[in-house]
């Protein structure tokens, strides 16, 4: 079976008559397919130009990829082996939720695959960068990055003072806490995470009602998708409903809080006016 | 008085004439033995007479609305269906049905009538007893009661005897002669010649979807038409016990 | 029998006030009873009365509406394996809830998302019926229902991976397994209207379903109106098991297991075990829910899970008496 898909793919390969040149170990590599939203976005914020020849569909839908426009200009790939294998790429990079079947699957035919964790911080935001940095063998531009990121970050969390409990709810009820992405977002922007007071660490349900006795200053909730859900019906249940018409409240732009990308920026500095509205009270 | 009237009675299932052109009446005091071989259509002439099968022509029963008729006709079918395991005298009780309004709970006088047929069958040590856990033949005794329990002037029975013991047999068709004998009457299907012979008033015998003959016992019971229709020769005689009606051999 | 109503009386009641006093909140049942009852405009008050109260209002609402749908479907059709999940009306109900939800009925129609899921259940109560003919035999049921079934979940699931949004093509497993998790008196509000409509529907069939004892013949000669009857039981059914589905999935079981525990209670009269299932229903997706809750409270377990744990073993017994009686 392997065989004979691997047999068939070559003489497509054959027929087009290319070879397959693996990348020479200090020569940095020439044509990446990245097939995650995530490292698209690294992958285009660091490489070369021509560097980069294919993105993810995702990396082009506004609502979840913040360079969207940017995308428009690589070739779109679904995540498919077999796609991906006949664009000849000579490094494919993956993100560890990547179907693993498919990067199995890659290796197999003899290409190499960079797997990228996600970040889980802020300071990972720039490990990411550096590791983008390595793999495309474009160390200089990471680390220019790197450096305006820090930079950014520290003028953001200059201000502190009082910090306003806020909770993070998406749909079916599902919160983060400090140890994910989001919930740091959520502190370097001055806030406190209401998520941490009920136990929860990482992503998890925060009960409907464990949410209205814990009474946050803030409800930050996830934006609406379009066409209808039962899972985001929750964010019209009269309890978040009274928690929004009586508390400050803010909408998170999925686009800016998914990734580990220097885009975090944006999303601090976008709670910054539900903060001063906070404390003028 | 006229119970049922039946005329020009016509009944088409599945482009076959099942029953053609049947009519008769019965009245009060009768007891009516409707026999016919296999497939004669004695099944189908009574479902048509009560309305509960599409048929042309008339029937008296079947003109009346559904609730005066079965205050009229009471109905044992030939399938003794229990769907449930229910002790019998809330099985015999549900024959009470046409009586009570709606909503209403049985009666004192509903439960009288429930006692009357339990006795009746000689069921009244069964009353507690689980309707699906009797034997064949006690099941149609007390189907048989649930018909009696509707205490209608005429009561319609699809081979009511055919899984009762002899004793049975007897007991039942006595129970029909009584029924008879207090002006009420019944329309009884039967494959027992002799029983017939002996307890009914008046046999309606049926070949082919025809009636083709209606009388008193004897005069329906003749050689020729037993060879004709049900295909066997039979002893036949007046005694001091009644007439004995015996089936001999199948005619060659 | 009236020592059975009041005992399921007690029980339902019972289990009502857990469900009220038992949460992920750590709440004391007393003051969490009084914000019920008294209000004080805090977050204990909008707990109780917009997140607990509900959901067990819906858990009873639920409940009897499943039972009594079982218990009219078994006495119709004179068979104990009848159940509106399995049967296959459930899922079809389901199709029309997502159908309502996804095109935007439900969001513009008053009262759309019910009566949508009342027309899937009418379509899913009508095959049944069509194929499994008048007195359905346990096989052509159950196979009528697993055609039918196959089909509204492929159906469900298409309409879900079709739509735009990202967490529809999740929600399968909230319309196959049922749950009661974050409603509010919105849904209460949704549902109550057809399944007191249907209820009262299911309800006046007591007779003709006791009659029905004896059979078609005997019952239509007693004066039972079958066509009527027929007419009743498919909306009734329909509405009171499309109002439940729309607004907790498909819950499965209930129909089968509460009337099949409470038939022996009652004297297997079908006319009697449709009020005892009614409140036998709500007594188990009360206690079904509660589960849900103290179990596993962080894991969101779905109610048609436990519900099916319980029914299935039995399901399965059912099935094999059937076979032996047939034998």
């Amino acid at each position: 079976m392997r065989q004979g898909l691997t047999g068939r793919l070559m003489g497509l390969v054959l027929g087009l008559s290319f070879a397959v040149a693996p990348a020479g170990a200090d020569e940095p590599p020439a044509r990446v397919v990245s097939m995650n939203l995530c490292t698209d976005q690294l992958a285009m914020l660091v490489a070369a130009p021509g560097q980069l020849h294919s993105v993810s569909y995702l990396a082009g839908d506004p609502r979840g990829s913040a360079m969207a426009e940017e995308a428009l200009g690589y070739e779109i790939n679904r995540g498919l082996a077999e796609e991906i294998y006949l664009m000849e790429p000579d490094l494919v990079i993956a993100g560890s939720f990547s179907t693993r079947a498919t990067v199995a699957m890659l290796q197999r035919l003899g290409i190499p695959v960079a797997v990228f964790e996600p970040a889980y911080s802020l300071d990972e935001v720039r490990d990411r960068l550096a590791r983008m940095g390595a793999v495309l063998g474009r160390e200089e531009a990471a680390e220019g990055l790197i450096a305006d990121y820090d930079r950014r970050l520290e003028a953001l969390k200059a201000e502190t003072g009082h910090r306003p409990s806020a909770a993070l709810y998406y749909a079916n009820g599902y919160t983060s806490g400090d140890r994910t992405l989001a919930g740091q977002i959520l502190v370097a922007a001055g806030f406190e995470n209401a998520a941490v007071a009920a136990g929860i660490s990482s992503g998890g349900i925060l009960p409907l009602e464990v949410l209205a006795l814990l009474e946050p200053d803030a409800l930050i909730t996830g934006r609406r998708y379009p066409g209808a859900s039962r899972s985001e019906e929750i964010l019209d249940h009269p309890v978040v409903r009274a928690l929004r018409e009586e508390r400050a409240n803010g909408a998170i732009t999925d686009r800016d809080w998914v990734c580990g990308t220097p885009f975090v920026l944006r999303a601090i500095e976008a709670l910054g006016p539900l903060r001063d509205e906070i404390a003028a009270d | 008085m006229s119970l049922l009237n039946v005329r020009d009675l016509n009944v088409r299932l599945r482009g076959r004439l099942a029953v053609d052109g049947v009519g008769f009446e019965i009245g009060a005091g009768e007891l009516v033995g409707l026999i016919g071989p296999n497939g004669s259509g004695k099944t189908t002439l009574m479902r048509a007479a009560l309305g509960l099968v599409l048929f042309q022509g008339e029937s008296s029963l079947a003109a009346l609305p559904a609730r005066a008729r079965a205050q009229a006709a009471a109905w044992l079918p030939q399938a003794r269906e229990i769907a449930w395991p229910v002790d019998v005298e809330t099985l015999v009780t549900l024959g009470r049905i046409p009586h009570l309004g709606a909503g209403q709970r049985p009666r004192d006088a509903d439960r009288a009538a429930v006692d009357r047929a339990l006795a009746t069958m000689d069921l009244e040590g069964f009353r507690a007893r689980t309707a699906t856990r009797l034997s064949g033949g006690e099941q149609a005794r007390v189907l048989i009661a649930r018909a009696l329990a509707q205490e209608t002037p005429l009561l319609l029975a699809d081979e009511p005897i055919a899984a009762l013991d002899p004793g049975h047999q007897i007991a039942t068709m006595r129970t029909f002669e009584g029924i008879a004998a207090r002006g009420q009457a019944a329309l009884v299907s039967l494959h027992d010649l002799g029983l017939a012979a002996r307890h009914c008033t008046r046999l309606l015998l049926l070949s082919a979807g025809r009636l083709v003959a209606d009388g008193a016992p004897w005069e329906v019971l003749t050689e020729d038409r037993l060879r004709e229709v049900f295909g066997i020769t039979a002893h036949f005689a007046e005694t001091a016990d009644g007439p004995v009606f015996q089936p001999l051999a199948v005619v060659e | 029998m009236a020592r059975l109503a009041i005992g399921l009386s007690v029980v339902v009641l019972t289990l009502f006030l857990a469900a009220l006093t038992l949460g992920p909140a750590p709440i004391g049942p007393g003051e969490s009873l009084r914000a019920l009852v008294v209000g004080d405009a805090g977050p204990l008050s909008l707990v109780m009365r917009e997140i607990r109260l509900p959901r067990a209002l819906l858990a009873i609402m639920v409940g009897a509406s499943l039972g009594l749908a079982g218990a009219a479907m078994q006495g119709y059709l004179r068979n104990p394996l009848a159940d509106p999940g399995l049967i296959g009306v459930s899922g079809s109900a389901a199709l029309g809830a997502v159908l309502a939800i996804q095109t935007g009925i439900a969001a513009t129609v008053p009262l759309g998302l019910p009566f949508m899921a009342l027309a899937g259940a009418l379509v899913g109560v009508g095959l049944v019926l069509t194929l499994a003919g008048p007195r359905g035999s346990s096989l052509t049921l159950i196979l009528a229902g697993i055609a039918i079934s196959a089909l509204a979940g492929a159906l469900t699931s298409l309409v879900l991976n079709l739509s735009p949004n990202p967490f529809a093509a999740n929600e399968i497993v909230f319309w196959m397994m049922g749950s009661l998790a974050d409603r509010s008196m919105v849904h209460v509000a949704l549902a109550l209207p057809l399944m007191l409509l249907g209820g009262l529907m299911l309800a006046s069939l007591g007779r003709g379903l006791n009659a029905l004892t004896l059979g078609e013949d005997a019952a239509e000669a007693m004066g039972i109106g079958l066509m009527r009857l027929r007419l009743v039981l498919v909306f009734g059914t329909a509405a009171v098991v499309g109002a439940a589905t729309a607004v907790a999935g498909v819950v499965g079981f209930v129909g089968l297991v509460v009337p099949h525990i409470l038939r022996g209670f009652v004297g297997a009269r079908p006319g009697a075990l449709l009020w005892a299932s009614a409140l036998g229903g709500a007594a188990m997706v009360l206690a079904a829910d509660i589960a849900v809750r103290v179990v596993l409270p962080d894991r969101d377990l779905k109610l048609g899970v436990l519900t099916a744990l319980v029914g299935a073993p039995l399901f399965l017994h059912l099935i094999y008496r059937t076979r032996r009686e047939m034998a």
